[in-house]
């Protein structure tokens, strides 16, 4: 017979996320979508809508709001939510709130685990959530690569990476006692180069952070900090320039440094990605610091 | 969707490096990576900084530690879970499982193995070939890796000597050759400088074959996947409203064209295909690897687990398999334990009811075994409490490799291919059975009878009882206890202890527990019933085989010594009349299948006896 279709690299990967998503969504009792607002929560998004066509995803999104976001990243969250029509909620960890935990003044580490991963954890369990998509790919470090698809955690929201369920060909052990949770990751076999080219070639739509502007820009630690708002003090001799730069991730206003950077298109910043010299994470100030940093956050919760 | 032409299933290698401690894997990785240029310069520096105080080269840059991503496996220097790894070259992109080579995580490697087209084997050229490069093959052959690149490393430390590399490759050759396994590539390499990795080293002037990179650029890695039959495991009902009823799943194996005819399995339902939706539009065809959503020409029944397949060429459905089983887990296999089974999208209650042989992993030897400890292997036969749909392992993985997940703990305790179906569960056109005592036994996966306990008052009746039913729960076997407590109270409400009573009670006891015995349950009675007649008209209910007399024997001066219940006191008192031993006879059974002597072992040790009798007739 003529006409077989021959799978390219991406529809492979296409394919192998949306198998991971019906399996969840067909065997976790109450799923959802953690939606960063990124560009790999964009991509996993557009994935669940295929999944799962012509009925809508069967689970509700999940922003954890540190508070200190973009103001672009909320108006895109925002939209993405009523264009798509999914349920979107909406966390923020009351308490860090009230105590006014900010990465100004309490520094990036308790600022991070007081509004991220505290408040992910308040968030699953207040729902009830026993299962959480999350967009981390293998390709962004190293504690990351060792993870499971289907990556088990206890009523305590931990993760033991050295007893980790074995997990063969894609038959998923999903099965959680009560409290237990799974943190589904769709995207484990994605590079940011894959992520880009799909978004391209789907036309997906993403932050504007992500393409290059003009942007007022203030120079620290060797990173480039994006002042989005008057929290941010400015020290002695600071004083924002307005330089071309773009975003490779996002996150928190002042955890996430910008790249000087003229890929104002998508093609621009396929080619980018293609010829980059740091990696994707190289301006999350939150990742480094110490070694096995991530691995240490994602023991006590963190995505 | 047009994503440009990919050659066939050609553009993309996924492949497992495993190797013994210090035989220099993870170097050889972070070579890879390091000579495709995926390193990016932040990435390096921080290697670069790790080097320096974690690092195993006195401060050099030590390209291990690119892949040893957890703490542990920095500080003690091996690798203890499989990292995955992306790279690409002009030829090809690559998936590299970099798998832990101690016998310890040989699960992980496993777990490697499963997606694995190709591995390479690391040896060092010093040692050569040793159990532990025996065991990584084995379990990657066992896993259905037919590739095997043996990469002798180190060379530089063995003076770049060609004997050397002969000797290893020969041995290696030799021995996997005995796995079925041909398709080997040997090659000398150096991951420290680099030869024969992406250049050919000019220290091996003597060697002419492939270097790594090539070898791994073009190594045929077509599969028959997509000229196989259609098979698609159905992982979810896409029902958004009465207007749509879909089958959403992944394609296992096979080409799908709406108006081909297709069969659901084990259900054995036919019907044609309508339409391959997607969110993109309808598909004229699709192949194995994509996720469609199928919608059927008739409104036939289909659940998710079920196999949507070829009705030309539909799959065997079974209730009974012969096939291998990799054990993960710190607690041993236990034959007579119930697991629960997930192949593809299907659930089964899995048992071993036949551990015929243990594969010792080092060897190749098979050996006999009642139990599987962690990391071993052995060749099973497996029932089911209901059929499922598949194809010998050998034939397709994905829907002949089944995971065995412990029902209490959830974790993934297993990891198995089907060889063949033991019998075909005769389902393709099922018909409508009845039920019967055979079928609700089968469904339990036990032999149903009555275990009548029978002895003094204080003999250790109910406590050996109770202990024999806790037993009987902890491997998954279900049972119910009658005893004076759940009888008197309700049933036998209306009866005394006169003589004419208790004959009542007993036949009334002997008629419910003939019937638990026919919904398949083992029954646990436990009463002084003192008379023979009695306790033979209640063996007689059942079929031959089904009553096992249990004669609880102590003498009575122990009985009135424990009065659990001051029963003793008083009857002696003259409070109670009829009381068996005191002013009632107890006629002990002459041909008890079990006697229990409770005042001389614990009421463990005896509640094991009837274990393990129950175990030796074939009762569990």
């Amino acid at each position: 017979m003529p006409d077989t279709p021959h799978p390219t690299h991406l529809d492979r990967l296409e394919a192998e996320s949306i198998h991971i998503m019906r399996e969840a969504a067909a065997e976790c009792r109450r799923p959802a979508m953690l939606y960063s607002v990124g560009k790999d929560s964009s991509v996993m998004l557009h994935l669940a809508r295929k999944a799962f066509h012509p009925s809508p995803p069967p689970f509700p999104l999940v922003h954890i709001d540190t508070t200190w976001k973009f103001p672009e990243m909320y108006a895109f969250r925002d939209r993405t939510a009523a264009e798509t029509g999914m349920e979107l909620i909406v966390h923020v960890n009351r308490d860090g709130l009230a105590r006014e935990i900010g990465p100004f003044t309490h520094g990036p580490a308790l600022h991070t685990d007081v509004m991220k991963t505290q408040a992910l954890r308040q968030a699953l369990d207040l729902h009830g959530f026993d299962a959480a998509f999350g967009g981390a790919r293998r390709d962004e470090e190293a504690s990351r690569a060792k993870e499971r698809v289907f990556s088990f955690r206890t009523a305590a929201h931990g993760w033991d990476p050295r007893n980790q369920r074995p997990e063969l060909w894609r038959v998923y052990n999903t099965r959680v006692n009560e409290g237990e949770s799974i943190r589904v990751f769709p995207l484990s076999n994605w590079t940011e180069l894959d992520v880009w080219q799909y978004i391209q070639l789907e036309d997906i739509p993403v932050a504007p952070l992500y393409f290059a502007a003009r942007r007022p820009v203030v120079e620290r630690g060797g990173a480039l900090i994006v002042r989005a708002d008057d929290r941010m003090p400015l020290r002695d001799g600071e004083e924002p320039t307005m330089r071309m730069v773009r975003f490779r991730t996002l996150g928190c206003y002042p955890l996430t440094g910008a790249v000087e950077s003229e890929a104002d298109t998508l093609p621009a910043i396929v080619r980018e990605t293609l010829l980059a010299r740091t990696s994707e994470r190289r301006g999350r100030a939150i990742d480094r610091g110490e070694a096995g940093a991530m691995e240490r956050k994602k023991r006590e919760g963190y995505f | 969707m047009a994503r440009g032409p990919g050659p066939e299933g050609q553009d993309l290698l996924r492949f497992i490096t495993c190797g013994g401690v210090d035989d220099g894997k993870s170097t050889l990785i972070g070579r890879l990576l390091f000579d495709s240029r995926q390193i990016f310069e932040d990435q390096l520096a921080a290697v670069d900084a790790d080097s320096k105080t974690a690092g195993s080269r006195d401060g050099a840059r030590d390209l291990a530690l690119l892949v040893d991503g957890l703490q542990a496996e920095r500080e003690q220097g091996i690798t203890i879970d499989v990292a995955y790894r992306f790279f690409s070259t002009g030829g090809r992109r690559f998936i590299v499982a970099d798998t832990p080579g101690h016998e310890q995580y040989t699960r992980n490697m496993a777990t490697g193995a499963s997606t694995a087209d190709l591995a390479v084997i690391l040896v060092d050229a010093r040692k050569g070939v040793l159990t532990q490069t025996r065991r990584h093959s084995f379990i990657a052959a066992l896993l259905g890796v037919r590739r095997m690149v043996l990469a002798v490393n180190k060379m530089d430390l063995a003076g770049w000597d060609e004997t050397v590399f002969k000797t290893a490759a020969a041995a290696y050759r030799d021995f996997a050759g005995g796995l079925g396994v041909d398709d080997v590539t040997c090659i000398p390499v150096s991951a420290l400088t680099g030869a024969n990795v992406f250049e050919a080293g000019a220290e091996t002037p003597w060697y002419r074959g492939p270097t790594l990179i090539d070898a791994l650029e073009t190594a045929d890695v077509s599969t028959d996947i997509a000229r196989r039959p259609f098979r698609m495991p159905v992982q979810w009902v896409n029902r958004p409203g009465p207007d749509f009823r879909g089958y959403s799943g992944a394609i296992a194996t096979g080409v799908l064209r709406p108006g081909d005819a297709v069969v659901a399995c084990p259900s054995g339902r036919r019907t044609t295909v309508a339409r391959i939706v997607t969110f993109d539009g309808d598909l004229p065809a699709a192949v194995a690897g994509q996720s469609v959503t199928v919608v059927l020409a008739d409104e036939i029944d289909i659940a998710r687990g079920d196999i949507l397949a070829d009705a030309r060429n539909p799959p065997d459905s079974t209730d009974q398999f012969a096939g291998h089983l990799l054990w993960m887990h710190d607690e041993p296999l236990l034959p007579e334990r119930q697991y629960l089974l997930k192949i593809g999208a299907a659930r089964a209650t899995a048992q071993v009811t036949d551990l015929r042989y243990k594969i010792n992993v080092n060897t190749m030897e098979h050996i006999a075994s009642r139990t599987l400890e962690l990391n071993e292997v052995a060749c099973c036969n497996f029932a089911l409490d209901r059929p499922i749909a598949f194809d010998p392992y050998a034939e397709a993985r994905e829907t002949g490799g089944f995971i065995l997940i412990d029902r209490f703990t959830n974790a993934t305790v297993g990891a198995g291919t089907i060889d063949f179906g033991l019998r075909r569960a005769a389902n393709l056109a099922r018909h409508e059975m009845a039920l019967d005592k055979a079928l609700r036994a089968r469904q339990k996966s036990q032999r149903p009878c009555v275990l009548w306990f029978t002895g003094l008052s204080g003999s250790g009746k109910s406590a050996t009882a109770n202990l024999v039913e806790g037993k009987l729960a902890a491997l998954g076997r279900h049972s119910y206890l009658l005893d004076g407590d759940n009888v008197r109270h309700g049933l036998n409400r209306d009866l005394g202890f006169k003589d004419v009573d208790r004959v009542e009670n007993i036949r009334r006891v002997a008629e419910v527990s003939r019937l638990f015995v026919d919904a398949g349950l083992i029954v646990l009675a436990s009463f002084i019933s003192p008379f023979r007649d009695e306790r033979r008209m209640a063996r007689e209910l059942v079929e031959d085989g089904e009553f096992i007399e249990i004669f609880v024997d102590a003498p009575l001066e122990v009985c009135e010594r424990r009065d659990p219940k001051g029963l003793y006191r008083k009857a002696r008192a003259g409070e109670i009349e009829n009381f068996t031993g005191i002013d009632s006879d107890y006629e002990p059974p002459e041909n008890a299948e079990i006697v229990l002597k409770t005042a001389e072992h614990s009421a463990e040790a005896l509640a094991d006896r009837v274990i393990a009798h129950l175990k030796d007739g074939g009762y569990l």
